[in-house]
């Protein structure tokens, strides 16, 4: 087990308001992390943090990710050193399909490790068998990204592309608002064929629905910017019985 | 310098990219001192050994010209341009006329390789015949062999004028006429050279036809004039590319395009305009106005306007469509990008005279920096344009915070039956889309350019698959630094 990402006594701020308030995380290869909480504690503002937003400014602390300061590294670079963020909110493309721009992300990849663009019969087998697990139908891949899809088909559309994109940290923002129970087991089933070994996931989530299909090895609860405790699953299940309350207001 | 800061300086320094079109070509050449009179139309006429109709016709434009103003009604702030400081006819040195390619001066052979045109190569690989004009002389038509055997004619003006004067007689000047505006006035009186192509009739040309034109030469205006006549039943596919050498003096180029379509006949005309835009301060660049209008006169017959404008300082036209024949259809797709302090005002006229015409017009703006870029529609529906359709989507890009987007859609019906659609949007570039893409790993460079190919999906859909990809990168190259 080797270290994926850690964070040290992180300060973000979005505009003048500090949102994240002294967090410390660390993730190993092989782990999957849930990060819990009520509306506004500062889990959306972590992940995008991560990604590297330019709206949200680290004032203090570091992010480390596989030994690199991530403070360092534009936003493309991340996400080319395997740092993948599930958006809560996909945001559409009109005209570019789906394809072009998997296909342009992956190159984009493979250029900046040196490697020669995916030949286009290897990337179409490949796409073809990943939509198929995320029961994305084909005719979609041509539609411009996210162009008109529903909720449940941008959040699938999501995990396709993280499956495709093959990285070592996926971050899932609220990856399960707005799903209903088939689309659900679907984007589940493509969090647990990334789990790896070698990778490690942090999935942001409201409620523990979506952890009863992806069993978490740790459970954060988040409030005003920091974690304010961690267990395991039943964590998860007591919050989902009991509320937030008897752990931000003791 | 916060973060913000920061990114709108990469984006900046992407969009300055600079021209890479802007060499010259050291080449002796003949060009004939500044100044226009009758002295000088009578000596250009001279130069190309012209048929007397043709003289008369040009001295005719050009007293005409005289008599007209500039006009001044586009969203354009132009420089005012010395018509006299302007040398109209410029051609490479050379003793006689090309006989073949190997005759041609390397050097000029060299300017089109550098311009990806390499005319052999291409021409053979592609199944794409050439015809290059440089400055105001027609270098070269390749394979034009090959399309004798089809009965094709595709030559450069100058030949046709000697070699098909009945041709040149009859068409000349009949969709475009002499009077018709300022620039095709003064185009009409010293156009130097240009290309004629003839389909005859039930011929479907056997391969996609091509023009390049350069200007080369400092201190000179480009009039180049294209006439292609589509017979009954043909049907021809036609693509022109443009590209300048950047120079501090803006330089004048007014061509003029006439197309006819008789009964059952297809003109699909492709424009690839890649001019010198100027730098990033306003300084230099092509003044591009230009008059294009094809007369679909017989019935059923067809005639689609495609562009492609990312160069030019200002570009001033609206490739139009005359719906003469019943049931004859006319469309136009445009891709109009501006950057810097570039300006463009285009767009098309559809005239529907005929009854059951159709039309479709598709006009994508991208504005970028302190451009600006105005769509200028004109439909009329006549009273005997019974039953006739309009379709028209006219959508804007915006990137950055500073660039203008402007859309004058001005619609006429005088009857009672026709059905006309109007459909505009305007957006911008959204930082979210940006961030959206660079998660995924793609440069804010290459996301732009994804953005923007696929706001363009429709027009770049209609060109000839070879031309696509290259107007694909041509609008990445042409957006470096768009954001500001």
């Amino acid at each position: 087990m080797s270290n994926i990402l850690s964070i040290k006594d992180l300060y973000v701020d979005v505009g003048d308001t500090s949102i994240v308030n002294g967090l410390n995380l660390k993730i190993s290869s092989g782990e999957t992390h849930a990060i819990m909480g009520p509306n506004g504690s500062g889990k959306s503002t972590l992940a995008k943090a991560i990604a590297g937003h330019p709206d949200y400014k680290i004032q203090s602390g570091k992010i480390t990710y596989m030994g690199n300061d991530l403070s360092a590294l534009s936003i493309e670079e991340r996400s080319n050193l395997g740092v993948f963020l599930g958006f809560q909110y996909p945001i559409e493309i009109p005209g570019l399909s789906n394809t072009a721009f998997l296909k342009a992300a992956i190159n984009a990849k493979r250029k900046y490790h040196g490697m020669d663009e995916l030949s286009a019969s290897e990337f179409l087998v490949d796409l073809k068998e990943k939509s198929k697990m995320m029961d994305i139908e084909q005719s979609f891949l041509s539609r411009g990204v996210n162009e008109g899809f529903s909720g449940g088909e941008k959040k699938r559309n999501e995990i396709l592309q993280m499956l495709m994109l093959e990285p070592t940290l996926s971050i899932l923002d609220e990856t399960d608002s707005g799903l209903d129970i088939d689309s659900m087991k679907v984007v589940a089933s493509g969090v647990n064929a990334f789990r790896s070994k070698k990778t490690a996931s942090l999935i942001i989530t409201h409620y523990e629905r979506l952890l009863n299909y992806i069993t978490p090895d740790y459970v954060h609860v988040f409030h005003d910017g920091a974690i304010i405790k961690t267990g395991d699953i039943q964590l998860a299940k007591d919050l989902e019985e009991r509320g937030y309350e008897w752990l931000t207001n003791p | 310098m916060s973060d913000k800061d920061n990114k709108n300086k990469e984006i900046n320094e992407f969009l300055n990219k600079s021209y890479e079109y802007g060499f010259t070509t050291e080449i002796e050449s003949e060009t004939i001192p500044p100044g226009l009179d009758e002295e000088v139309v009578i000596l250009i006429s001279k130069m190309k050994n012209e048929p007397e109709f043709l003289l008369k016709w040009r001295l005719k434009a050009f007293s005409q010209w005289k008599k007209m103003p500039q006009p001044d009604w586009a969203k354009l702030s132009i420089d005012p341009i010395e018509y006299q400081a302007i040398s109209y006819f410029s051609k490479p040195k050379q003793d006689d006329g090309p006989k073949s390619l190997d005759e041609v001066d390397p050097k000029l052979l060299e300017t089109y390789e550098k311009l990806g045109i390499p005319l052999h190569e291409r021409a053979k690989l592609a199944g794409v015949a050439v015809d290059a004009v440089f400055d105001s002389v027609s270098v070269v038509t390749t394979f034009k062999d090959k399309l004798a055997e089809a009965g094709v004619i595709f030559c450069s003006f100058s030949e046709a004028a000697i070699d098909y004067p009945e041709l040149i007689e009859k068409y000349l000047g009949t969709v475009v006429p002499i009077k018709d505006n300022y620039f095709a006035a003064l185009n009409s009186a010293v156009f130097s050279d240009g290309t004629f192509v003839y389909i005859p009739k039930d011929v479907r040309c056997p391969m996609e036809l091509s023009t390049y034109f350069r200007i080369n030469e400092a201190k000179t205006g480009q009039f180049e004039r294209t006439l292609i006549v589509a017979e009954e039943g043909s049907y021809v596919s036609y693509l022109e590319g443009c590209t300048a050498p950047m120079r501090d003096e803006n330089q004048l180029h007014a061509a003029v395009v006439e197309l006819v379509a008789h009964k059952d006949a297809e003109i699909k005309y492709s424009t690839v305009q890649n001019w010198y835009p100027g730098d990033e301060n306003g300084k230099g660049g092509i003044y591009n106005f230009v008059t294009k209008r094809g007369d679909c006169k017989g019935e059923n017959s067809k005639i689609s306007w495609t562009q492609i404008e990312t160069g030019s300082a200002i570009t001033w036209k609206y490739p139009s469509c005359i719906l003469r024949g019943d049931h004859s259809s006319g469309e136009f797709h445009s891709i109009a990008l501006t950057n810097n302090l570039q300006q463009a005002d285009t767009g098309t006229k559809m005239i529907h005279l005929g009854k059951g015409t159709k039309s479709k017009i598709i006009s994508k703006g991208i504005s970028a920096k302190s451009s600006q870029n105005t769509y200028r529609g004109q439909v009329t529906m006549s009273k005997g344009a019974k039953n006739s359709r309009n379709f028209t989507q006219c959508d804007s890009l915006l990137i950055g915070s500073n660039a203008g987007a402007h859309t004058f859609p001005s619609i006429d019906v005088m009857n009672s039956s026709s059905i006309l659609e109007h459909e505009a949007t305007t957006s911008k570039i959204a930082d979210e889309q940006l961030f959206y893409c660079m998660q995924r790993g793609i440069s804010e460079e290459d996301a732009i350019g994804l953005i923007v190919s696929g706001f363009c999906k429709e027009v770049l859909n209609e060109l000839p698959m070879e031309f696509a990809v290259e107007a694909r990168a041509l609008l990445q190259v042409n957006l470096e630094g768009a954001i500001g």
